[in-house]
């Protein structure tokens, strides 16, 4: 046995609310750069659809993730070391910008710069990749809420896989929403399909991460993510993927997706696994018994014999308890409610889903019965096979047992605690129909609907004594900030090359400039860049506002020319 | 096609060395050395991160699935041929029973081939840089420099090769060119051995050091980082945030802060 942790998620699909904004503010924190417009660390995805890229669940078409050979041994889907070696000049698997997505912007300029004229001003798209003029007509969320779905409903690779009666009803059966991000697997076949080793998996979280220094921008590993969750940065040529937020884990404070999540639906913390277990579980011969050889990897935080073999191997004291806090280990394994997605790629992936008892409970209420009865939500999840069948697809290669299983747990965990919330004596046959007790019921309840914060994140912070290695400042060079000394921008090499800016730095060194200078902040040259973070509202950052017609603009010291001094031209209508 | 014996090459080194075969046949290579080793030094302290291929087959990859293959392949067929003529003395192969014919059918006819290949996969991958529009954008100048370098290395060594053989009915470089190359190496640099080298083959060699001078400072250096170690290496790396970084032993609470 060899104990490893490894940092994981859960999320509870019934109380997604398709907000997108974790997806959002995880863009704003990570990819709001250019070269990686199209790239969405975290995407919500309307189920049924086809999400994002297109298909790519479509694993006959895109080859990623792992397959058993004849032999019965684990590869590479997309084809081994020689193989891949002799495909690298032209990956014949890579999805092309138009299977995500051409990134656009609009000419906002014709807003605010066009003349006086009778109709309004229109700013049309134009694309990010050719500069030109463009036609949108697809996007990260185009589908969003079954749009179209008519339309483009039938291309659901899951769907496929499911009767041809649901393939006929599905758009007014059920619809719910499928936040994704890096699955951060146990066995990741990117850092398998990576030739420079550039991506690798963090020993004392398991964070899955692309060492940019050591991409060489193969993109094989594109290929390799059966989820499609690395990204290639078409500025750098360089690999990108969700990073777990880690700068942030490392300090105890969740992701940004979980963070800001409105429905409270993540969980974040950590589970104890055995490595040696992890090929042998991934090389189970049948994809159905994927799912439970996975859960047969995780070891029991509270096993005494796991807690000695953890501190053998260097686990801390404090993050074997984290372990046994652990939201994630309750919902996987006490509950047994979270569900991985697609085991059936066999990478062994580590962000879990409880399923959606939404539809069933929709479809009851629609019909008039009462949805919050035990015995009427049973019966709906043995009769409506449609989003069993669909969940099955997803979560558990196609077995529908585990699926119900979790349903009817979830299902009693309604009316049983309708009971107590309405005052009557609970009704104890009801959490004995799904083999728990009625303690164990309020405490499930306890985690998935209250959901406190301090319930939801147990994220133990990495190790004081490293704490030198996580800080940025004390490695690099303090002049190697954006418009220092050791920065030049478009370096000769390609776009920002010469290493990156430690933003910390950056405002550090702005921070001193304004607090120090004369003139108000706002007259550094940033390169049509504007730092909010140091604005104090006084002046006018060059190109925070689009220059006032007529004069030169702001005047000496950078403060407010008079209102109606651009208005000579622009008088407005009578 | 004739053969060719070594009696009409012989008089080559008996040329005259002037002053300007000494810069560029002694002085130019190793300067050419220095440059494409430290640069690729300095390249790889200084920008790391900018080392990649910068692929643009998210762009398009119609052109590139052909193109791309077709040239890397070819050029690494002629990478290898290089290798055989230039680094390979004569007498070794001569002895391993490779007579002087078969060597230069082979050579031709592989080099031809390879040339070729290489040239139409860079005419293909060119034609694609300059009329994809997004390709094109992201093309820098630096890009374009390199381009033009390495298509006229690659034009001067095809039409060398092609003008010795139609026009000349061969021309034996293992007698004059690799003799030269290696006597670099061995820091025993024979000038007069390239005195009375064809023209054509002189500028090939003259770009090629061109070429090896800008080679550090252009995405040409994904080259010296091919994957060959992929082959070996487990699949799942696994690191540790501490094996990148210096280590510092968490302090006593009774030490004084260093």
């Amino acid at each position: 046995m060899r104990v490893m942790a490894q940092m994981a998620m859960v999320m509870n699909l019934d109380k997604c609310i398709g907000c997108h904004t974790c997806s959002v503010t995880c863009k704003q924190a990570w990819t709001n750069r250019s070269g990686v417009e199209y790239v969405w660390f975290n995407n919500v995805e309307t189920r049924p659809g086809q999400g994002y890229p297109r298909q790519y669940e479509d694993q006959e078409r895109w080859r990623g993730g792992w397959t058993l050979n004849k032999r019965g041994r684990l590869t590479l889907k997309a084809g081994g070391r020689a193989r891949k070696l002799l495909t690298i000049f032209a990956n014949p698997k890579l999805p092309s910008i138009g299977d995500y997505y051409e990134p656009w912007t609009y000419d906002y300029e014709t807003l605010t710069d066009a003349p006086l004229q009778e109709h309004t001003p229109v700013a049309r798209p134009r694309s990010l990749i050719s500069g030109k003029y463009m036609k949108v007509s697809w996007s990260a969320n185009w589908d969003d809420d079954l749009g179209g779905s008519a339309e483009t409903g039938e291309r659901d690779v899951v769907l496929r896989e499911v009767s041809e009666k649901v393939k006929l009803e599905f758009d007014q059966t059920f619809m719910f929403y499928l936040p994704r991000i890096c699955e951060h697997c146990l066995n990741p076949s990117c850092a398998a399909s990576c030739p420079s080793g550039a991506i690798y998996k963090r020993t004392e979280d398991g964070i899955v991460l692309v060492d940019q220094d050591r991409c060489r921008g193969w993109r094989m590993c594109v290929t390799g993510c059966p989820y499609k969750k690395v990204y290639f940065n078409h500025r750098t040529g360089k690999a990108e993927k969700c990073t777990f937020c880690f700068p942030r884990v490392e300090v105890g404070i969740p992701t940004v997706c979980s963070e800001t999540c409105v429905g409270r639906l993540r969980y974040i913390g950590l589970m104890l696994y055995d490595v040696d277990k992890v090929l042998d579980a991934a090389s189970t011969p049948d994809d159905t018994d994927l799912y439970e050889a996975q859960r047969g990897v995780f070891l029991d935080p509270h096993d005494p014999e796991v807690i000695a073999a953890a501190e053998r191997d260097g686990v801390p004291r404090d993050w074997i308890e984290a372990a046994q806090r652990s939201p994630i280990w309750a919902l996987i394994n006490t509950y047994k409610v979270a569900l991985p997605l697609h085991p059936e790629y066999r990478t062994m992936p580590m962000v879990w889903y409880i399923p959606p008892l939404s539809p069933v409970v929709d479809v009851v209420r629609d019909t008039g019965h009462d949805a919050e009865n035990a015995g009427n939500l049973f019966a709906a999840i043995d009769a409506l096979r449609i989003p069993v069948d669909y969940l099955a697809q997803l979560f558990t290669a196609g077995d529908p047992a585990p699926v119900d299983a979790v349903l009817r747990r979830l299902a009693a965990m309604r009316s049983y605690m309708r009971d107590l919330n309405l005052g009557r004596d609970p009704d104890e046959a009801i959490p004995a129909r799904v083999g728990m007790t009625g303690e164990q019921i309020y405490e499930m309840y306890h985690l998935l609907a209250l959901a406190k914060y301090d319930a939801r994140y147990v994220i133990p912070a990495a190790h004081a004594e490293d704490a030198h290695k996580l800080e940025e400042l004390a490695t690099e060079c303090s002049l190697d900030y954006e418009g220092g000394p050791g920065m030049t921008g478009w370096g000769p090499f390609g776009e920002t090359s010469g290493g990156a800016a430690p933003i910390a730095v950056e405002n550090f060194h702005m921070l001193r400039q304004r607090q120090t200078s004369d003139v108000p902040a706002g007259r550094e040259h940033l390169r049509g860049r504007v730092n909010l973070l140091n604005w104090d509202g006084k002046g006018l950052p060059e190109g925070l506002f689009p220059p006032r017609g007529g004069d030169e603009g702001p005047g000496p010291g950078g403060t407010n020319p008079p209102a109606d001094s651009g208005a000579a031209e622009t008088e407005p209508k009578p | 096609m004739t053969a060719t014996g070594p009696s009409m090459y012989s008089g080559a080194p008996a040329h005259q060395v002037t002053t300007t075969d000494t810069l560029l046949w002694v002085a130019l290579p190793y300067v050419v050395i220095a440059v494409f080793v430290l640069g690729h030094v300095w390249r790889y302290r200084y920008d790391k991160f900018g080392w990649t291929t910068r692929s643009s087959q998210l762009y398009e990859s119609r052109l590139l699935r052909v193109g791309s293959p077709l040239f890397h392949f070819g050029i690494l067929v002629v990478l290898l041929g290089h290798i055989g003529g230039l680094v390979v003395p004569k007498r070794w192969t001569t002895a391993a029973g490779v007579s002087e014919h078969m060597y230069h059918v082979t050579a031709v006819a592989l080099g031809t081939v390879a040339g070729l290949c290489t040239l139409a996969g860079l005419a293909i991958l060119i034609y694609r840089r300059r009329t994809v529009g997004p390709v094109f954008s992201a093309t820098t100048r630096n890009d374009k420099l390199m381009y033009a370098v390495l298509t006229l290395v690659i034009l001067l060594g095809l039409s060398a090769t092609v003008a010795a053989n139609l026009l000349g009915g061969g021309y034996d470089y293992r007698e004059t060119v690799s003799p030269w190359f290696r006597s670099v190496f061995f820091l025993h640099p024979r000038a007069g051995s390239m005195a009375g080298v064809p023209i054509l083959f002189r500028l090939h060699a003259l770009s090629a050091l061109l070429l090896f001078t800008i080679w550090p400072f252009t995405r040409l250096v994904h080259m010296l980082t091919a994957p060959v170690g992929y082959l070996t290496r487990p699949y799942i790396v696994y690191r540790s945030h501490d094996t990148t970084l210096g280590r510092r032993p968490p302090r006593r609470g009774w030490d004084l802060p260093r």
